[in-house]
């Protein structure tokens, strides 16, 4: 299971990732008022990460582009990356306190 | 601006959705020059308001959502409701609000005695109604008073019966907000009902009228005199006279149910020409809404006043049952629950204790084949019979728990919403004398490590050997107080008895220190309670109380009675299976083989008792880390998991262990001595797991969705039962 996004290569993200490519990557959807408390809920990926090479490359572009076309000028850019997560395994968090954790197989 | 408060003269039809229906429409009636007491009304905006700034919706939020609406028990519900009340016992309001509140509710009322009255948005309308699932409040004084039970009120939104009322209607319970009706108390003479239009007969009108305050009527503590009018001619068709002795009074604070003069015994609350008088104001709130109306009214000194009118909401569908009628159901009044403990604790135990005994002295081996099967016929049928009653009777009757808890709470206002049960605890039950005997055991063989290494070694005990000989009587005294152990009393399985159970339990206990049930000093707290009544109240409360125990200790103790019943039945289909196996040997009789065949077939359920239910995520790869569930004995545990899906594995639990199952039931509470804390995937706190575990002191959770599922036998867990989370993880 993998999970792409974008960016820069000249940034700090960038580099840190290159030296040692352990992530973990928080996904929440929180609308920043009280009520998150009872009703958000936030996933913690954890895995590899790698940039994304070669005609694999072409290919995750467009079907990142068809997910957010309005980045299009971003990801075309010479100094952008496509970076791929390898999923080791996903942490959900709801309820305030509950926490279950999904292990992807290898 | 939305106001705070709005007053009987400024309430306008637009104010609907922030004054309630019962507010408008006393408004209206107000308006409109018919007879209503002096009221305000404290608007959502107020509920709003004070929710926002304390922090309290949230905290309600939180509460409600620690599992699916759907996937909690009633039990569970109740328990939320429970604690929310006593978040707004112990919320105060914000230093703004209580100065513009009081002002106006001193310069309205000052000292007079008001009623504070539910009003929510929705509530009571032509679709729906809410009639006695909010709470209402009869005869309080002073601003600091009323502002208390306006806080109350508001709770009542929260109450179980009220939650699950709007779900079932598909209300949104999170948008939902309460006003309150703050009305000027008329001491009526005599009040009732009236409906300007029968709901089970659309000709006529009805009149109900008792001495006094209508609270009386509304509670059902005192029964009404009834008459039928005729719609169109208006006159009385008939007229049910209830002789009653007793009629409901302001008390000091509150309501109170008073002797009647004898001269008013036997004499109808109001005369032909009142009864008239009142059905004439019910057809003149009809015709005024242009519907049907139920009117609250009372009279004083020869004057009617109306206390509220609304819509007869089952006129549309006469069909349709009310669901209603169920929620309230819910909560059941102290003298029905009075009535209850006597039937039980005079008729229905004893029966029941004499019934098992009665079969128990049935010497099942010389029956002959036909005889037997006629035998498990009759056990089954009496079986279920004490099956159904455990459903009518038994189960109701723990609602004297949840009523004593919700006066305790009001008057003590204690920090922890639980508290109460200690004052219940600890009067004794057959599962901690259970235990207690089988502490007894242990301790013989603490004494004798030769007779312990003896039964380990599973080398057989000699009667000539004094020692020997006192630890076996001991062990056949339990056993027939309590069986051997080996199987579930109740929901019977296969499984084959035998002392090994009990004797490998008794080992592991023997191999540690004793552990006892705590013993905590509850005189303070009883006298804390007592002593906030006097003269008749306090002697109300204490027996309340002493039902409260009762109620308690019976919980527990019914499945006990009930198993040793069940226990006979399974007797009987064990000695059959018996004979059954040896006819496929030596065939004699075939037709009375067939009859034992068929009887066996009918009555022995093999279905496991410990079922769990198929788990929400049942993928392999899936593992909980923390579970949520209620924390139901403070305390925190750390141990290994022991998941028990069927009795037998009971054995095997090993001191330390945290114990792990579906439902705990009373027959299988012998091993929470020897666990370290309880998970269960049931929930409640008034539950047997929660019960026993609170009597030993050990952490508890309980609620836990999948707790068999998602915990696997050997887990390392962390049992926090001061916030109900289970954690699973290394050690």
């Amino acid at each position: 299971m993998e999970v792409y996004f974008a960016t820069p290569k000249t940034t700090r993200k960038f580099r840190n990732l290159i030296q040692d490519n352990r992530v973990s990557m928080l996904i929440d959807n929180r609308s920043n008022e009280i009520s998150d408390f009872h009703r958000a809920m936030a996933v913690t990926v954890l895995g590899k990460a790698n940039t994304v090479q070669g005609d694999n490359n072409n290919k995750i572009m467009d079907i990142y582009l068809i997910k957010h076309p309005y980045l299009t000028d971003f990801v075309n850019s010479a100094s952008c990356a496509m970076v791929v997560i390898h999923v080791d395994k996903y942490v959900l968090v709801r309820r305030f306190q509950e926490v279950f954790e999904l292990q992807i197989k290898k | 601006m939305k106001q705070l408060l709005l007053s009987i003269e400024e309430i306008k039809e637009t104010h609907i959705g922030q004054v309630g229906g019962k507010a408008l429409s006393l408004a209206r009636l107000y308006q409109a020059a018919f007879n209503v007491p002096t009221m305000i009304c404290v608007t959502t905006r107020c509920y709003d308001i004070f929710l926002d700034l304390t922090g309290l919706r949230e905290r309600i939020l939180i509460e409600l959502n620690r599992k699916d609406f759907s996937d909690m028990r009633w039990e569970e519900i109740w328990d939320a409701s429970l604690r929310i009340r006593n978040m707004f016992h112990h919320t105060d309001f914000p230093h703004g609000l209580t100065s513009d509140l009081k002002s106006v509710l001193e310069s309205r009322f000052s000292d007079n005695p008001v009623v504070v009255r539910s009003s929510a948005p929705g509530e009571d309308s032509l679709r729906t109604s809410f009639a006695g699932l909010h709470d209402s409040f009869v005869n309080i004084s002073g601003p600091d008073a009323i502002l208390d039970h306006i806080k109350l009120v508001w709770a009542s939104l929260w109450s179980d019966s009220a939650l699950l009322y709007r779900q079932e209607l598909k209300l949104s319970i999170e948008k939902s907000a309460m006003a309150v009706v703050v009305q000027e108390i008329v001491d009526g003479d005599s009040s009732g009902v009236v409906f300007s239009k029968s709901p089970t007969d659309p000709v006529s009108g009805v009149v109900e009228a008792v001495y006094g305050l209508n609270q009386g009527l509304v509670d059902g503590a005192v029964s009404p005199d009834r008459w039928i009018l005729d719609r169109s001619t208006r006159k009385i068709r008939s007229h049910r006279h209830e002789p009653r002795q007793y009629y409901m009074v302001p008390a000091r604070s509150g309501v109170f149910l008073e002797k009647l003069p004898d001269n008013l015994a036997g004499q109808p609350p109001l005369s032909d020409k009142d009864v008239q008088t009142v059905f004439d104001l019910a057809l003149k709130s009809e015709n005024f809404f242009a519907n049907p109306q139920d009117v609250e009214w009372t009279k004083k000194a020869n004057r009617f006043y109306v206390l509220q009118s609304r819509p007869i909401s089952t006129i549309k569908n006469p069909d349709q049952p009310d669901e209603r009628q169920w929620y309230l159901s819910l909560h059941r009044s102290f003298e029905n629950l009075k009535s209850l403990r006597n039937k039980i604790e005079n008729d229905l135990i004893p029966e029941m204790v004499e019934t098992a005994q009665k079969l128990s002295l049935v010497n099942l081996a010389v029956l002959s084949n036909q005889d037997l099967a006629h035998e498990i016929e009759n056990r089954a049928v009496i079986n279920q019979k004490w099956v159904d009653i455990y459903w009518a009777e038994f189960i109701p009757y723990a609602h004297g728990i949840r009523l004593f808890g919700q006066v305790y709470n009001d008057t003590v206002k204690p920090q922890n919403p639980y508290e109460f049960i200690d004052l219940l605890s600890q009067t004794g039950m057959a599962s901690t004398e259970r235990n207690r005997q089988m502490e007894y055991l242990a301790s013989m063989l603490r004494k004798k490590p030769a007779l312990a290494e003896k039964l380990k070694n599973l080398e057989p005990l000699s009667e000539s050997n004094g020692e020997e000989k006192a630890f076996i009587a001991e062990m056949n005294r339990f056993v027939e107080s309590y069986g051997d152990l080996s199987c579930p009393v109740t929901g019977s399985r296969e499984c084959t008895q035998g002392a090994d159970a009990l004797i490998r339990l008794v080992l592991e206990m023997a191999s540690h220190p004793p552990v006892i049930a705590e013993h905590k000093n509850i005189n303070a707290l009883q006298n804390l309670f007592l002593g906030s009544f006097t003269g008749k109240q306090k002697k109300e409360a204490l027996e309340l109380l002493e039902l409260a125990r009762s109620s308690y200790r019976l919980r527990d103790d019914d499945n006990i009675y009930l198993g040793r019943i069940e226990a006979q039945l399974i007797m009987a289909v064990n000695e059959a299976k018996q004979r059954l196996k040896l006819s496929e040997v030596y065939p004699k009789d075939q037709n009375s083989i067939i009859k034992l065949q068929n009887s066996v077939k009918m009555h022995d359920r093999t279905e496991p008792s410990v079922k769990s239910r198929h788990a929400h995520t049942s993928a392999k790869n899936v593992r909980a880390r923390q579970l949520l569930g209620q924390p139901a004995s403070n305390g925190i545990s750390r141990g290994h998991a022991r998941v028990i899906y069927e009795h037998a594995q009971l054995a095997e639990f090993r001191h330390g262990e945290i114990l792990v199952c579906d439902a705990v039931d009373p027959n299988m509470t012998f091993v929470v001595p020897l666990a370290a804390g309880v998970v269960e995937r049931r929930g409640g706190m008034l539950i047997h797991g929660a019960i026993i575990a609170r009597e030993y002191g050990l952490a508890c959770v309980t609620g836990v969705p999948d707790a068999t599922t998602l915990i696997r036998t050997g887990d390392y867990l962390t049992v926090d039962g001061f916030l109900g989370i289970v954690t699973i993880g290394k050690e």
